[in-house]
Order: structure tokens, then C-alpha cells, then sequence
């Protein structure tokens, strides 16, 4: 059992994710709460809502970062979840997330029932790089419910923008009602239908996957949503030729 | 900054009977256990599982899944916590204490911190003292049930009094260093420990 190696040579994992983070999240923002404000609410479909933002100190964040949104009760009892953002980097000093109305949920059942226009909420962000995607290589964008939210903001960023990089986008909801952002949708995106036509599945995914639908250098894939759809697309995507290691995903729990 | 109260915001978990086993910002998931990686989840046999000490130990060493099912079993009850800021309550891992791997392997003096290291890659950096004295564990089942794979299985890290981005799923093995060495989340944000009592959640806390 024991190997002849000496103690200080380090041990190379025969690893295939290994994925780099894409940027260097600056602690100071991660670090410090701010006070936003909403100042718009807008309805997606019946259960989800985006809510626009103040945040006059926000440093800026990249499509596919999230944050954490706090309330605070009058007895200092707290509550906190990670949100991704939804819009794109756009130096209004505003953003939008995007909410599922969570049945029984703590904080957006606060957000889609009690909150308006004019309340504040505290917001710390933005977190996480590895999800993050600079608008520096074509992006294959894998979406199920909500979980469209951080791949929106890439595509509105590439269009905002004006990148010339190519990006596609595969979005699932189970009916048309629950299809969000769909009045923007465009020639990048395929819409799955769930309930009509069945799971995502492999023939979808084959237009983007084969030697004639890759990009030069191939697709940095980014898969969100559910647990269940982050398992069933990213297996997709490996079968279908997609390196692990060009694979980032976003399960929403 | 002092916090002002969200308007209309009671919160459905009054602060009075809060769990005194939930750390501060988080909630009982209950019944859930949320799946959170940033990664393919992989296809690992336990045939082909290895788990391996090495860098600043006197014997490195791997371990096969049958040799390390033959050392002595050991179990973690209690409650795990996630970064996300959920916690779950009284869950039960089977599987060895860290300790007695790293008892086989020897520590030089000179250890003061560990990379956790998994078969896919994934790296997250500890104190030594964090996985050592009865803290941590190498486990293969959740309940009565082998751990399933989305939950690191065929054996993960477990390291439950830190957020649980501490605890490998697919673990392959421990290195051991005399400096602290960032791991995936950590270079991405999260902060070097994580102590979920002291709410270390991200770089600055």
C-alpha cells in the first residue's frame, strides 16, 4: 500500500473539470452590504417577477454572477438568499433579478407579495466568478426555468455590447405561460417546450455540438437551472461530445 | 452600516424560537438536501476509487475502496451547513475517520494546512487542525444508503463544522502543506475557512 514517492513531490489529480475560475471576485465587494431600493417591479408570467434595483455603490459584476439579497425584520431577525442577476453590466447603477415565487418561500414571497416600489432591501455582490462569463469566448447557454436568468444577462449582454463572439442559447419551460423573457428571445435561441414536446434532448443540442456547429476553438458551456436539469443537460452535453472541462453549471436548489 | 427593517418583512421564522442549531443566516432546509456543484457530476466506480495522503507526511500512502472499508468505521451525526445558506439537520454519514488516515501517513511537524483534492479535480484548502481530533471524515454512506453520486459519492470529505464547499465530494485524496494554498472556491471568492458560526462566507468577512 505504501508508494515509494518521496513526501514532497505533489501528487497531479487525473483530473477532467479543473475548470479556472474566469475572474477574480474582489473581496471588498463580496464583503459589504448595501442598501438598494427597488424602483421597478416587473411581471415575467404568473409565478415570476424581476425586481430592478438601486444600487448606488454597485461596482459593476459580469452576466452569470449572482448575490445575496437580505431582509431584516423590525426584531433583527434576518433572511438571506443568492440571486443571480439578470441584466447585463450596463453602468446605470441599477440591476434586476429575476424571482421564482417560491411556494412557502421566505424571501421571495416577501419580494412578490408585500414588497413595492420604493422599499429597500440589502444586497451584498457580486459573488462568484467561476459562472461568470466576460463575453471572451463563444457560449453554448443551457437554461430550464428560472435558471434562463444568468444565461439573459449574457445574452443581453453580447447584444448591449455588440460582441461579434457567438452565442446560443437553449431555453426549457413546460408551456409557453411559463417561458420567461419571451418577447426577447431571438435568432440565438431555441425554445424547448416541455409539456408539448418532450425533455431536452439530444437531436436539440446536435445543431451546436457536431464539427459543423462548432465555433473556432469550440463552446464554453454554461448549464443552469434545477439540480435535474443541470444533471440531465450536462450529461447531454458530454455524450454529445462537449469537453467536461468546458462545462460550468448553476444548480439552483 | 446598521440595518434598517425591510418594510412588511416579519419573516416566517420568528428570531425567538430560532433553532439553536442554525447558525446565524441560515435556514432548515428540512427535508431537502440541495445538490450545489459547479461541475459534470462524475461517473466514478467504487472499484476505481482511491483516496491518498502525501505532500508533508512521513509515508504517503493510497488506499483502495476495499482497504479503506476494512479500517475501523466510524460516523458523524449532526447537522451540516452550506454557504448557500441552508442547513440541514441530523443527518448521519458512515464511512472512516480522517485521523486514522492520517495516523498511517504521519504528518511532518512542519504541516500546518491541507488541500482537499477530488477525483475530479476540485480542490479546497483547510487547516490542518480543521480535519484533525475527531473533525472529519472520509464517508461512502448517507443514512443506511450508499452516498449517492450527486452528493459526491462513491466517498467524500466531510468536515461538518465548516460550510460544507469544504467537504470534497470525490475525494481523492489530502495534501499536506506547511502555507495555506487557495482552493477552486476559495480563488473564487469564498472566504480561506468558513466557519459557519462566524458566517465566513466570502473573501473579507
Amino acid at each position: 500500500m505504501t508508494d515509494p514517492q518521496t513526501p514532497r513531490e505533489p501528487f497531479v489529480p487525473p483530473t477532467a473539470f479543473a475548470v479556472p475560475g474566469r475572474i477574480e471576485v474582489s473581496s471588498r465587494s463580496a464583503a459589504v452590504w448595501q442598501r438598494a431600493t427597488v424602483v421597478e417591479i416587473r411581471r415575467e408570467t404568473p409565478l415570476v417577477s424581476t425586481f430592478r434595483l438601486k444600487v448606488p455603490d454597485w461596482q459593476g459584476h459580469l452576466p452569470g454572477q449572482h448575490l445575496m439579497l437580505r431582509l431584516t425584520a423590525e426584531d433583527g431577525y434576518v433572511a438571506q438568499r443568492h440571486y443571480s442577476i439578470a441584466s447585463a453590466p450596463d453602468g446605470s447603477g441599477e440591476i434586476e433579478l429575476t424571482l421564482d415565487h417560491v411556494p412557502g418561500g421566505e424571501v421571495s414571497g416577501h419580494l412578490h407579495t408585500v414588497a413595492h416600489v420604493g422599499d429597500t432591501v440589502e444586497v451584498r455582490g457580486p459573488l462568484s466568478g467561476f459562472f461568470a462569463w466576460p463575453g471572451d469566448r463563444p457560449a453554448l447557454l443551457l437554461g430550464a426555468g428560472s435558471g434562463v436568468v444568468p444565461l439573459m444577462s449574457m445574452v443581453r449582454h453580447q447584444r448591449l455590447a455588440g460582441l461579434d463572439v457567438p452565442v446560443r442559447l437553449v431555453v426549457s419551460a413546460r408551456t409557453p405561460a411559463d417561458l420567461i423573457y419571451a418577447d426577447e428571445y431571438a435568432d440565438e435561441t431555441t425554445v424547448v417546450l416541455t409539456r408539448s414536446e418532450g425533455r431536452l434532448n439530444a437531436a436539440h443540442l446536435a445543431p451546436f455540438l457536431g464539427a459543423q456547429g462548432q465555433p473556432e476553438g469550440g463552446w464554453e458551456a454554461y448549464v443552469c437551472g434545477s439540480n435535474g436539469f443541470a444533471e440531465h443537460a450536462s450529461r447531454l452535453l458530454v455524450e454529445g461530445g462537449q469537453p467536461v472541462d468546458r462545462i460550468r453549471i448553476e444548480r439552483f436548489g | 452600516m446598521t440595518f434598517e427593517p425591510t418594510r412588511g418583512f416579519t419573516g416566517r421564522a420568528r428570531a425567538a424560537d430560532r433553532d439553536p442549531r442554525l447558525p446565524p443566516g441560515q435556514y432548515d432546509a428540512g427535508d431537502g438536501w440541495p445538490v450545489l456543484s459547479a461541475e459534470v457530476t462524475p461517473r466514478l466506480a467504487a472499484a476505481d476509487w482511491t483516496f491518498r495522503v502525501d505532500g508533508l507526511v512521513a509515508a504517503p500512502r493510497t488506499w483502495t475502496w476495499d482497504e479503506a472499508h476494512a479500517l475501523p468505521a466510524s460516523e458523524y451525526r449532526g447537522d451540516i451547513h452550506c454557504v448557500t445558506s441552508w442547513s440541514k439537520f441530523g443527518v448521519r454519514f458512515g464511512g472512516v475517520s480522517l485521523d486514522t488516515f492520517l495516523a498511517a501517513a504521519r504528518p511532518l511537524p512542519e504541516a500546518t494546512h491541507v488541500v482537499a483534492y477530488a477525483h475530479t479535480g476540485y480542490t479546497s484548502n483547510l487547516p490542518l487542525s480543521d480535519v484533525t481530533g475527531g473533525k472529519a471524515w472520509i464517508v461512502w454512506e448517507y443514512g443506511d444508503e450508499p452516498l449517492p453520486a450527486e452528493h459526491g459519492g462513491p466517498a467524500r470529505l466531510i468536515v461538518p463544522h465548516l460550510y460544507f464547499w469544504k467537504s470534497a465530494k470525490w475525494v481523492a485524496g489530502l495534501r499536506l502543506l506547511d502555507r495555506d494554498e487557495p482552493g477552486f472556491w476559495e480563488q473564487n471568492g469564498y472566504h480561506h475557512r468558513g466557519d459557519p458560526w462566524a458566517e465566513e462566507r466570502y473573501a473579507g468577512d
